[in-house]
């Protein structure tokens, strides 16, 4: 290892919020913008023109980057790695990771480069400044498995997760719990893979014994992989769904209910809609009695009303025996209906028609009252608007019928929606038409005019 | 005994013979020879403290004349410097560390200094500018500049600088002040006494070393070990600390100062923007200039500051610096600019009419203005450094403003009379298609404004490319050292790697130095060329004078700045005709100055040239011009 004892010397502790601020997010973050807006700011002295040489370099990069000018690229790069030497060691100690970000990816579109080319780049990179070993390592295994290296991916994790330099500061701590669980990633995907094979093989195959005792090999590794990631906060969706599939296969149901419930209790953790999903499609599975079901799904409904596991939820309100419980699967159905993406939801439109009709005349008017009121001034304009009837009839007849069924209720035969479904004439709604119009009639929460 | 560093010092100097010829006076008794010299040659004068100091250490008599003088000859056996009998007894033998004389050990510091902290020559920080200065005249004169140059003027000038800031030619400078209390033999001090007079002095060649190595040594064994952890050089710490009032400290724009001093005194073809030029463009050394310095010559630590530079010279700065510099040296009347010299505004009108591709025409009319405003005359051009205390002339700014102005004149550049008779002068081109074609401002406009983008913007390329790292690099301490080269060899490696991704060598030939950054013969640019252009549509005769057809003026600035801070106008952009602004941003391009300074200068000639309308105060920026022919 050859790293600069210099960083270690003196780490300064400015460094990791700005790591941490580029690192995680996908997508675009361009970190060339956040120095050039720093160097802005000087400190009173006047800046060299090396500082003016390196910030219009990577402006030039950056814009050959916008345009996919690789070469340019690659040109101005070959001078903007004299920022590596910059004397103001701050600004020495952020450049590593700016020569990584655009080197990497200059290196991964340029026609001229090769996974040889990369290779040597990140194994360069990696040794200048221990800070960011652990984050360039990550990031290569991540380049090898897209071009499908699996070994050689996984080997560079292996080497990253064994990787010590001293006192490893804790935002370090949290990568090698990264690295490792991306391990186990793999480990887990070699597991499925053998899982496939095995379930093709018979039973009383010879190969099968060995093949399942490979398989219970691998599982023990990864479930170490993926502890300790696990306990940290943070989002770990595909760590979290796979470890629990290796537990339950193994049929260790009480350590995936605790990963799981941990992973969706836990205040430490980011909020996660993912991670109730997770849990209750485990205590379903493990069938778990409905009281425990629905208060998971409760707090996945205050987290993302239009799931489609809401509609699930209101079934199960609606089998339950509290009533608190019968006035929240109305709510449920109204605010899943609130999104626009769910508007052509057929199975909504039918149960709330249903449920309306089930709850007036259990006379519960109060509660359709709450909810409707304050959607009273636009679900009209919303859901039942003329220009809706007539796409809903042509589209769907069937969900024309339970909107228009809906619509009546809410606000009475003199609604357009319902006024123009029911006129349309159609041999086979007809009858059930006819029952619509009646049922309204009877059950409308609009009293007709005096 | 022969050190490294002097036959370094042999092999690079091949001229060190006639340096010695140097005119400085013989202090009797110590005429000796020179490390690396054969004592036969005892006519040759020599580094007095060498002398004294073997002299110290050996005090037999000599054999054969009884004289008590001993020099040392290359093989580092004593000789006598009276009758140059040499002696069999070998300096080596009383130079073990046994023996406390520090005088020895630094006199053969070439060899023993050199310890486990690599360390080079003892060297002092003027020792480095000198070596820089002598990079500088070397690239000049291959420039074509008269080798004059370097010899006489540069070299006196340094000689002169060295004296003036107490470094050497001087009694008691400053280096030799921390002996002082030691016991020395002062015979020594008697050689710089009389140094000879700098400008009428036509002595030697100017060479590296040559002047620091006057300052004696002082007893430096334990003084240089503890400067040492802080620099290379021997008094980097002290320099970068020393503050005197009145003193200009060498720095690496003052080195260019003192070139753009001597082009001046030698009136050669060389404006201060060119030179400025040459050197961003890497024809003149000053970025990373230590490089080229012998490899005995450390540099860390303090050193960095001082020589390991990481900007470009500025115009303003380095032209005030050649201010205080002539001022600091005190130096008389500079040659007198006259009608015939490269720095007088109407040859410099001319170069830089063509540069920027105007008719040769327009050259009467900047005469014109050169001699309405009195800027011709020789006395306003010579630079006097004691008479007209901290003024002289930007010639190449002022050649450009004049310029301007005549293009103001004659086109007004209010974004209106230019297009107006560009139209004009248009429709004159098309009907008479034989004729000389007549200025066409708009064309003009629209070729220039295409060479000017490509070449800003490969400028700007070229600057973002600017490798400042030099590949010796520096560093604080010693214990940085190591991880200084890794890095260094790290960033070596990278570069390889992308170079491999570059289609083109990235080494593109260098562009060989050119007075003219434009090209506009016919050939090269396919009639794009104004030169042999006339201005007939924009002047019309009126009895026996012409006249421009434009009657009007504005002033760049209408009021001058007279508090008391340093500028004398601004500079916004947007309160100015686009024209203007083109015409601004192209000059300060080719000069590679600010815009402001430009404007500042043409808002300067404007008040020279309008005196009266300044004098009365009025602002009426209107007002007719007649131009005899």
């Amino acid at each position: 290892m050859s790293d600069f004892s210099e960083d270690l010397l003196r780490p300064t502790p400015e460094d990791d919020p700005a790591e941490t601020s580029v690192r995680p997010r996908s997508g675009m973050c361009l970190p060339w913008l956040q120095k050039q807006v720093e160097s802005v700011a000087t400190r009173g002295k006047k800046e060299k023109d090396f500082a003016q040489t390196t910030s219009a370099c990577l402006s030039f990069i950056q814009e050959a980057l916008l345009k996919h000018q690789w070469q340019r690229a690659a040109e101005f790069m070959h001078s903007c790695l004299q920022i590596l030497e910059d004397s103001d060691s701050h600004k020495r100690q952020a450049a590593p990771e700016i020569i990584w970000k655009l080197g990497s990816e200059i290196l991964y579109y340029h026609p001229k480069s090769s996974v040889e080319t990369f290779n040597t780049f990140a194994d360069r990179m990696k040794n200048i400044g221990v800070m960011n070993y652990l984050t360039i390592s990550l990031q290569h295994a991540l380049y090898l498995l897209h071009h499908g290296m699996f070994d050689d991916a996984s080997r560079n994790l292996s080497q990253a997760e064994t990787w010590r330099y001293g006192e490893k500061s804790s935002s370090q701590e949290a990568l090698i719990n990264l690295v490792q669980a991306y391990k186990g990633l793999l480990q887990y995907y070699t597991w499925s893979k053998k899982k496939k094979e095995l379930s093709e093989l018979d039973e009383d195959d010879y190969a099968y014994s060995t093949a399942s005792q490979n398989m219970f090999k691998h599982s023990w590794k990864t479930s170490v992989s993926f502890s300790a990631l696990v306990q940290t906060p943070g989002v770990w969706d595909p760590f979290v769904k796979s470890y629990v599939e290796m537990l339950e296969f193994y049929g260790d149901q009480d350590g995936a209910r605790e990963v799981l419930t941990n992973y969706a209790y836990d205040e430490k953790f980011p909020s996660n809609p993912n991670a109730h999903v997770y849990l209750y499609n485990f205590l379903k599975r493990e069938k778990a009695p409905r009281e425990k079901l629905i208060s998971v799904l409760k707090i996945l409904y205050q987290i993302v009303p239009s799931h489609t596991l809401m509609l699930e939820f209101h079934r199960l309100l609606r089998k339950s025996d509290k009533e608190e419980h019968h006035k929240l699967g109305l709510e449920v159905l109204f605010g899943v209906l609130d999104f626009a993406g769910c508007t052509k939801n057929l199975t909504a439109w039918q149960y709330l028609a249903k449920y309306l009709r089930q709850i007036l005349m259990g006379s519960h008017l109060a509660w359709v009252q709450d909810e409707w009121n304050s959607r009273k001034n636009w679900w009209p304009g919303f859901h039942f608007s003329s220009f809706w009837a007539k796409s809903d009839w042509k589209e769907d007849k069937a969900l024309a019928y339970e909107k228009a069924f809906v619509a009546g209720i809410l606000l009475g035969k003199g609604c357009r929606y319902f006024r123009y479904i029911s006129k349309q004439d159609h041999q086979d709604l007809r009858k059930k038409f006819k029952r619509m119009k009646k049922l309204v009639k009877k059950h409308s929460i609009v009293n007709p005019g005096p | 005994m022969l050190s490294g560093r002097r036959t370094q010092a042999l092999r690079l100097r091949p001229g060190r013979e006639q340096r010695e010829v140097s005119p400085r006076p013989q202090a009797p008794g110590t005429q000796s020879q020179g490390l690396g010299f054969r004592p036969e040659r005892g006519s040759r004068r020599f580094l007095p403290e060498v002398a004294l100091a073997a002299q110290k250490e050996f005090r037999e008599r000599c054999a054969q004349c009884d004289a008590v003088s001993w020099g040392l000859t290359d093989e580092g056996k004593y000789y006598c410097t009276s009758c140059h009998n040499v002696t069999e007894r070998s300096k080596d033998v009383l130079n073990s560390e046994a023996i406390p004389n520090t005088k020895i050990q630094a006199i053969n510091r070439g060899l023993k200094k050199r310890n486990k902290l690599e360390k080079g020559w003892d060297w002092y920080v003027c020792e480095g500018f000198q070596h820089v200065l002598c990079q500088q005249a070397e690239a000049l004169k291959a420039l074509g500049v008269g080798p004059e140059l370097k010899n006489q003027v540069l070299h006196n000038f340094w000689k002169r600088y060295l004296q003036k800031s107490k470094q050497a030619y001087c009694e008691n400078p400053v280096h030799a002040r921390k002996r002082k209390a030691s016991v020395l033999g002062s015979p020594s001090h008697a050689d710089w006494e009389s140094e000879p007079a700098l400008l009428s002095d036509a002595s030697g060649p100017f060479v590296e070393s040559d002047g620091p190595r006057k300052p004696s040594p002082p007893s430096r064994a334990s003084h240089s070990e503890m400067a040492s952890i802080c620099s290379g050089s021997l008094d980097g710490v002290e320099y970068s600390l020393r503050k005197e009032k009145g003193l200009v400290k060498m720095a690496m724009p003052t080195t260019l100062a003192l070139c753009g001093l001597s082009l001046l005194w030698q009136r050669e073809a060389l404006a201060l923007s060119d030179l400025l030029r040459f050197v961003e463009e890497g024809h003149i050394p000053y970025v990373n200039a230590f490089e080229r310095f012998p490899e005995e010559m450390k540099l860390y630590g303090r050193d960095k500051g001082i020589f390991a530079i990481e900007s470009w010279p500025s115009y303003e700065d380095v032209y005030r610096q050649m201010i205080d510099v002539a001022t600091f040296l005190d130096l008389p009347r500079f040659p007198a600019i006259t009608e015939d010299c490269y720095l007088h505004p109407n040859i410099l009108c001319r170069k830089y009419l063509m540069e920027v591709n105007l008719p040769d025409e327009m050259y009467d009319f900047t005469c014109q203005v050169v001699k309405m405003a009195g800027i011709g005359e020789v006395d306003f051009l010579t630079f006097d450094p004691i008479a007209r205390k901290g003024r002289t002339v930007k010639y190449d700014v002022q050649a450009v403003a004049v310029i301007v102005t005549v293009l103001k004149l004659l086109f007004l550049l209010d974004d209106n009379v230019e297009w107006s008779l560009s139209a004009i002068a248009e429709t004159y081109n098309e009907e008479n298609k034989e004729d000389k074609p007549c200025f066409d401002f708009r064309k003009w406009y629209q070729v220039m404004k295409k060479s000017f983008d490509e070449k800003k913007q490969k400028w700007e390329e070229a600057r973002a490319k600017f490798v400042w790292k030099s590949k010796k690099p520096l560093y604080h301490s010693p214990i940085d050292r190591s991880v200084v080269y890794k890095r260094r060899e790290m960033v070596v490696n990278l570069q390889k790697q992308f170079s491999t991704l570059v289609d083109s060598i990235p080494t593109a030939p260098k562009n060989s130095p050119s007075s003219f950054q434009f090209n506009w013969t016919e050939e090269v640019t396919g009639g794009t060329c104004f030169h042999g252009h006339s201005l007939q549509g924009i002047l019309y005769k009126k009895g026996q004078s012409v006249t421009t057809m434009n009657s009007l003026y504005w002033l760049s600035t209408q009021k001058f700045c007279k508090s008391y801070c340093k500028h004398v106008t601004t500079y916004e952009e947007s309160n100015f005709s686009l024209t203007y602004q083109f015409i601004i941003n192209l000059f300060s391009f080719l000069l590679r100055i600010k815009t402001y300074s430009l404007h500042e200068e043409v808002s300067l000639i404007e008040k020279r040239l309008f005196k009266k309308k300044y004098s009365t105060a009025k602002t009426k920026s209107s007002r007719s011009r007649k131009v005899r022919k």
